[in-house]
């Protein structure tokens, strides 16, 4: 593959990809695919109708890794992806998404990713999906990532959603429906700076007996940005629902916490949890009397906090 | 070492001003074990947040090692080598223990080092180094990786402010012989204290009413004088 020193810089900031991974992959570079690997157990499609690929994991796929990183290095493309993934029963695996925007031009750079999720029962799938903006144009770096999650009979899915950088705009979706003893673990990690805005909503259908959705996110709204958190947990039986919004607020930032529970059985246990505030003074003492400058201090404070 | 000269602090108490600490002065040797006590509100916490830089006393004079500090700043403070063991912990999410000691010890130390302070309060290292400093850890466990983070930075002066609250009578044993070895060391210790153990092993007990000294002495002596006070 022929790659671009910015193209490079994405790579490796949204998947960690230095050279050529391991097991299955795809590289989608400013709209096209330049490399592609299918294995035995996992079969990768470009789709007929629309832009995107269909991802199939055969049943009982083991400790396999799908990577499909898409980079975008030119001003003014816009383009909406479609990726399926069929994930076979009692398959075990690992999905690394995640996009990069390069803009050093006029126009904006538009990337809307939607990815849905069909996992089969008893599979387990662990979804990376990291964010990340870069390049000093004035046009703008906009991601909008839509995540469908359809957990069959004792499903999981463990979702890591992680824009930390240079993300101008961003609407994220994240729909769920789980059947019975299916599970969902979401963690998302945000930060904003500048005039960026945020937005994430969850919607996340607990339809099964026993089944379990359990999301945490952890945000720090910095300068002048906006963010807005919407869960919404629907108990629709014999089920548990946690969400947890917590939030670092700081200079003339905004963060809106809007939480949902609907329970439509007195048999569903559903708790949302949302702490929005600057960092806490006695943080920024306690590291001081570590010998911490104050600018130190509040930088381990939101590293730490977006681990 | 450590000198304080007239200091006053002043606080609002709902909507009328009172004076916290009251004219205090006190030297601090090289090398000292000083107890400090006296009843809740008395001033003991404010008097070491004074010293430590958090509280900015309204007048006085602070003089460390030979060096006015009372207009440095409480990271100036931490640098030229004061360190303070918190009354109550501070809580963070996502800093581990070891991340703690590290920032502390202001290098980046190995996990055999950085367990060495957590062995010293009482704690194994494998289950403690990797959890985060956050709400999910006891009381007395935080309280105790609160004494090691204060370990780890090795200062001239070390204030504890309560140190033995929370901690169980085994780990109590272990914080009168890290006083010692402290004290062994060459150190100088201020530790704020209601307990008759820890005045027992101490060189020098003051005791605290209304932010002013009442009584300076040995634990013999002071404990004469508070029962003056009370006939
Ligand atoms: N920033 C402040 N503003 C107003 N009042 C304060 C402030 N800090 C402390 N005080 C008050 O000053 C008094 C002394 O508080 P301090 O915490 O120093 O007491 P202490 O001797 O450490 O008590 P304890 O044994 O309970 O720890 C208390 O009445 C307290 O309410
Ligand atoms: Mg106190």
């Amino acid at each position: 593959m022929n790659l671009t020193k910015e193209e490079k810089q994405i790579l490796c900031e949204v998947a960690d990809i230095f050279e050529v991974p391991e097991g299955a992959y795809n590289f989608r570079i400013n709209g096209k695919s330049v490399g592609r690997k299918s294995t035995a157990n996992i079969d990768i499609q470009t789709k007929k109708k629309k832009s995107g690929l269909d991802i199939y994991i055969k049943a009982n796929t083991k400790g396999e890794t799908v990577h499909i990183p898409v980079a975008i290095s030119v001003a003014g493309l816009k383009e909406a992806v479609y990726n399926d993934f069929y994930i076979g029963e009692n398959a075990d695996v690992t999905i690394v998404a995640g996009c990069g925007i390069y803009n050093c031009g006029e126009q904006d750079s538009v990337h809307n990713g939607i990815h849905r999720f069909y996992v089969e029962k008893k599979a387990r799938v662990k979804y990376i999906e990291k964010h990340y903006g870069f390049g000093r144009g004035v046009g703008g770096k906009i991601l909008n990532p839509t995540t469908e999650v359809y957990l069959e009979k004792g499903a999981e899915a463990e979702l890591e959603l992680e824009q930390i950088k240079g993300v101008d705009s961003t609407i994220r979706k994240t729909r769920a429906e789980l059947k019975d003893d299916a599970r969902i673990i979401v963690k998302e990690r945000l930060m904003t700076h500048g005039r960026q805005i945020a937005k994430s909503v969850y919607e996340i259908e607990l339809n099964g007996k026993n089944s379990v959705a359990d999301l945490a996110s952890r945000s720090i709204a910095q300068d002048c940005s906006n963010q807005l958190f919407k869960a919404t947990i629907v108990g629709n039986n014999v089920c548990r629902g946690h969400s947890a919004c917590d939030a670092i607020l700081m200079d003339e930032a905004e963060v809106h916490a809007v939480p949902a529970l609907n329970a439509k059985t007195k048999e569903a246990e559903l708790i949302h949890e949302a702490a929005i505030g600057k960092i806490a003074s006695s943080q920024l003492t306690k590291l001081m009397t570590l010998g911490l400058t104050p600018k130190e201090a509040e930088s381990k404070i939101i590293n730490g906090f977006l681990r | 070492m450590l000198e304080l000269v007239n200091i006053s602090f002043g606080g609002f108490n709902g909507r009328v001003k009172n004076k916290i600490l009251d004219g205090i002065s006190l030297k601090f040797e090289r090398g000292s074990f000083t107890v400090i006590t006296g009843s809740n509100g008395s001033g003991k916490s404010s008097l070491a947040e004074v010293i430590v830089g958090i509280k900015k006393a309204s007048s006085g004079q602070i003089i460390f090692d030979k060096t006015d500090i009372t207009d440095k700043t409480i990271t100036d403070r931490a640098k030229e080598g004061i360190a303070f063991s918190f009354q109550q912990p501070v809580k963070f999410k996502g800093v581990t223990v070891y991340d703690l000691l590290n920032i502390s010890n202001g290098a980046l130390m190995s996990e055999t080092e950085a367990g060495r302070y957590l062995k010293k309060v009482g704690l194994e290292p494998e289950n403690y180094l990797f959890r985060e400093v956050d709400e999910k850890l006891s009381g007395g466990e935080l309280k105790r990786i609160e004494i090691a983070s204060v370990l780890a930075r090795n200062a001239k002066l070390i204030i504890f402010d309560e140190p033995e609250a929370g901690i169980d009578i085994w780990s109590f044993e272990k914080l009168t012989s890290i006083f010692k070895k402290l004290k062994a060391e060459g150190r100088t210790l201020i530790v704020i204290s209601h307990q008759e153990k820890i005045f027992k092993i101490a060189d020098e007990i003051i005791m605290l009413e209304g932010g002013k000294v009442t009584a300076r002495g040995t634990f013999k002596k002071v404990l004469l004088a508070a029962g003056e006070a009370t006939k």
